[in-house]
Formats: C-alpha cells, structure tokens, sequence
C-alpha cells in the first residue's frame, strides 16, 4: 500500500457501523486473496502465468485498498487502508475461509478462483446498482477486472479437467476439497439486511442460484463432477479462522509492525 | 461521458500544463489523453486538480499524483490539491483518438471502445497488429508486463506487441 493513504472523496458514510462491517468484509477478501495470489510470483509453473497471477493478485490489492479506505471514512474514527491492513489481528478480520487457504498445487488455486471470482463478478455487478455512489463506483471498476478473473480462472479450469490423467486427477480433488468452503460466500446476516433494505448492497442469498449455475456450466465444460450435496463451513466472517490466516499475515504485516511509521 | 471542460480562461494554462504530465508506464501518453483528469478548480482555497484512477491496483498513481503538483509548480502554482473521485469509474472508451494513435505509434494496439463487456468462454476478438497492420493475430495472454495490457502475437509478421486491455 501507499506512503500516504488514497483519498477518495464521495458520499457522506451514513449507517456508519453497518457499512464498515460492510466494506471491511468485501475489502478484507480481497486482501487476503491478493496475499495468497502474490505468493505465487515468482514460482509458478510458466512465466505467462506468472504474470497473469501477480495481475490478479494487484487488481484485488487495488480493490482491496478501495474498500478499506472507505471502511475507514465509514468507521469515522481516523483509521486508514494502511491501519486497517496492518494493524488488525486474525480474530478482526472479516474475510470468508475460502480465501484465506493455502495455494497449494496450482488446481487448488485456480479453483478457489473460479469459486471466489464467479461469485465477486456477480456481486459486484448488483452492486453497481447501489445507492452508495463510492460503492456503486468501486463496483463498476472492480466487475470488469473481476469479469478477466472469471474467465482466466474458468479457462484453466477447463484446460485442467478436461486435459491429462494427472490434472483432471488433482482439478477433481481442489474443487472436491474447497466446496465445502463455497457455502460462506453467500451467507447473510443482519449487517447486510439492513444495507440491502436500504438499497445500498445486494442481497446475497438471491445471487447464490445465478453462482451455481455459472459454476455447473464450467464444471460441465471441464468434465468435472460438481461435489455432493454437504454441511459448509463458515465462520471467518464472523473471526473465527482457520490457522492459515495468522501465517499470512505473519508475512503480511511484518514490516509495518516491526518498523512503525516505516516509509520507503 | 462527456469530456471535461477545458477551455475556460483561468483554467486553461492549467490544463496546457497537464498535458505535459505522462503516464509513467506508457510516457506517450499524457493523463489527459488517458481521460484521468476529471476537473480543475480555481477558488478561494487555491487550485484542486480532480483525476480519477485508472486500474484499480494501477501502482503508477501515486507518480502520477507527484508529477502533477511537479509540473503545476513549474508553471507557477505551488499550492495544489489533487483530489482523487471514484465516480463514475474510469474505462478505457476515455481514452482519446490521439492517445489511442499514439498507443499504436508507439507499438501497443490501443483498446477496443467497449470491450470490457467479454464474458466467460467467448473468443478473443481480432487484434490489429500495430507493428504491421494485419488482422491475424493471435492473444498470447490476457496479463501482460503491467495491470493495464494483455500479450499478444502477430501471426503475419511473427512480432509480438502488447494489447490495452479494456476496462
């Protein structure tokens, strides 16, 4: 992130405490998952997709810093994408699980991308609909880049399932393995019944079928079996992580804590 | 969306002064080619320059901001507020005809106007080349060197060049 934070001027954050719970959800996403797709640079297997990874890991850095600057404006208590970033602890963030687990090989990473991008597409796109003008504004920048991860990561997971005996092997095992993660993603509770009476974000539940279906078309075009019916897990919405976020922001938040007020 | 006004009086030595101003990572492009500044304010409280960003995790506009207030206080005007607005966001259909003919000068095939809308499983359109002119080329990747272009390759004259990608 920046030396000093983004200002972003736009409307008057009204139903303060909902709406940072609101922006720190959507902001949090986005950061641990950039984090986990930069760790990539560097190592994957070919150097296009090297690249392709490190992009998308910068576009959700960006949107990330978006929404956490405007959950600080939200919150009103002189807390900045940087503060919010740095210095909040596991038990304070607000991201679903799904983003926060390991890379491992490069099937699971391309499948908790088509999860996580199918789902933000369609999110973000409602979103653009919002009352909130700077919601509906970082909406509108973030569906388009989200639309070039649904298609990278649907691609490949095409390319993965329907190639050889080894990646359809190890495509069919990250999508067995992460489904049970997918059920947060649509999860509702107060804090977005409240906004979502008002107009200002979408309600997720309803978005939940047009995901599936989207997914079901993929999994189809990769010949991979879409997982049975299971109980989901959930929880990191509300803090409780799994251990993989603490390492991760063990790496993440080093330098600012280590060196406060550390500029470059 | 309309461009912004520019040619009122106070203003316009101002303006003239950030056409100077280039995108770090593409120098012949200036940011009002790039459509990125969205208004400039001259009252009481001194001179405001509005831009918006372009991709959202662009790491070039921290510079850009810099080299405003650089180029602004060369000609005279020490005090300036660069505000940054998200709405309406930014897309590549800002994007002039002469910065998109200097885009192609310079080698890098300039966006399509509205082709930001391709969905999932749909084939990449037709690129032309800007190193020769034909039509028959292929993407190598949609993510190339920096956030804001795709690789491609031509398959007439074998050079690969870089595509704007739309937003």
């Amino acid at each position: 992130m920046s030396r000093s934070a983004a200002r972003c001027t736009g409307t008057k954050a009204a139903g303060a405490p909902a709406l940072f719970q609101y922006c720190l959800r959507l902001g949090d996403n986005a950061l641990v998952l950039g984090h986990r797709l930069s760790e990539w640079s560097s190592r994957a297997p070919t150097l296009e997709i090297d690249i392709a990874l490190s992009n998308l890991a910068l576009d959700l850095i960006g949107q990330a810093r978006m929404l956490l600057s405007y959950a600080g404006e939200a919150e009103g208590a002189g807390r900045d994408e940087d503060a919010l970033a740095y210095h909040r602890d596991v038990l304070d963030f607000r991201n679903v699980l799904l983003v926060e687990q390991p890379n491992g090989d490069f099937a699971h990473t391309i499948a908790r991308h088509v999860f996580y991008a199918v789902c933000a597409r369609a999110m973000y796109e409602a979103l653009c609909q919002s009352r909130d003008t700077t919601l509906a504004a970082i909406a509108a920048k973030a569906v388009k880049e989200m639309t070039y991860h649904e298609r990278y990561a649907g691609e490949w997971l095409v390319r993965l399932g329907d190639g050889t005996r080894e990646s359809r092997t190890r495509a069919q095992a990250a999508i067995d393995r992460l489904w049970p993660l997918t059920g947060e993603l649509f999860e509702t509770d107060q804090v977005e019944n409240e906004l979502s009476a008002r107009g200002i974000v979408p309600d997720m539940s309803g978005l939940q079928p047009l995901w599936r279906a989207r997914i079901e078309e993929i999994l189809a075009r990769a010949t991979l079996a879409r997982p049975e019916e299971c109980p989901m897990l959930s929880g990191g919405r509300s803090g409780h992580h799994g251990e993989h976020l603490g390492h991760l922001l063990a790496e993440l938040q080093y330098l600012p804590r280590a060196y406060p007020g550390a500029v470059w | 969306m309309a461009r912004p006004q520019r040619n009122d009086d106070a203003t316009a030595a101002v303006w003239s002064l950030l056409s100077g101003v280039c995108d770090p990572e593409i120098p012949v492009l200036s940011i009002l080619n790039l459509g990125m500044v969205r208004d400039v304010r001259m009252d009481g409280g001194g001179l405001e320059v509005v831009i918006t960003p372009t991709y959202s995790g662009c790491p070039a506009l921290d510079t850009i901001e810099q080299d405003i207030r650089a180029a602004l206080a060369r000609g005279g005007h020490g005090d300036v507020r660069v505000t940054t607005v998200l709405s309406p966001a930014w897309s590549t259909d800002w994007i002039d005809e002469e910065g998109r003919e200097k885009l192609a000068a310079y080698g890098i095939a300039p966006p399509q106007k509205g082709g930001a809308k391709r969905s999932l499983f749909t084939a990449a359109p037709a690129i032309k080349c800007p190193h020769c002119g034909s039509r028959d080329t292929r993407e190598v990747s949609e993510f190339g060197s920096t956030a804001c272009k795709a690789l491609h390759r031509c398959e007439a004259c074998r050079e690969p060049f870089d595509y704007f990608k739309c937003l």
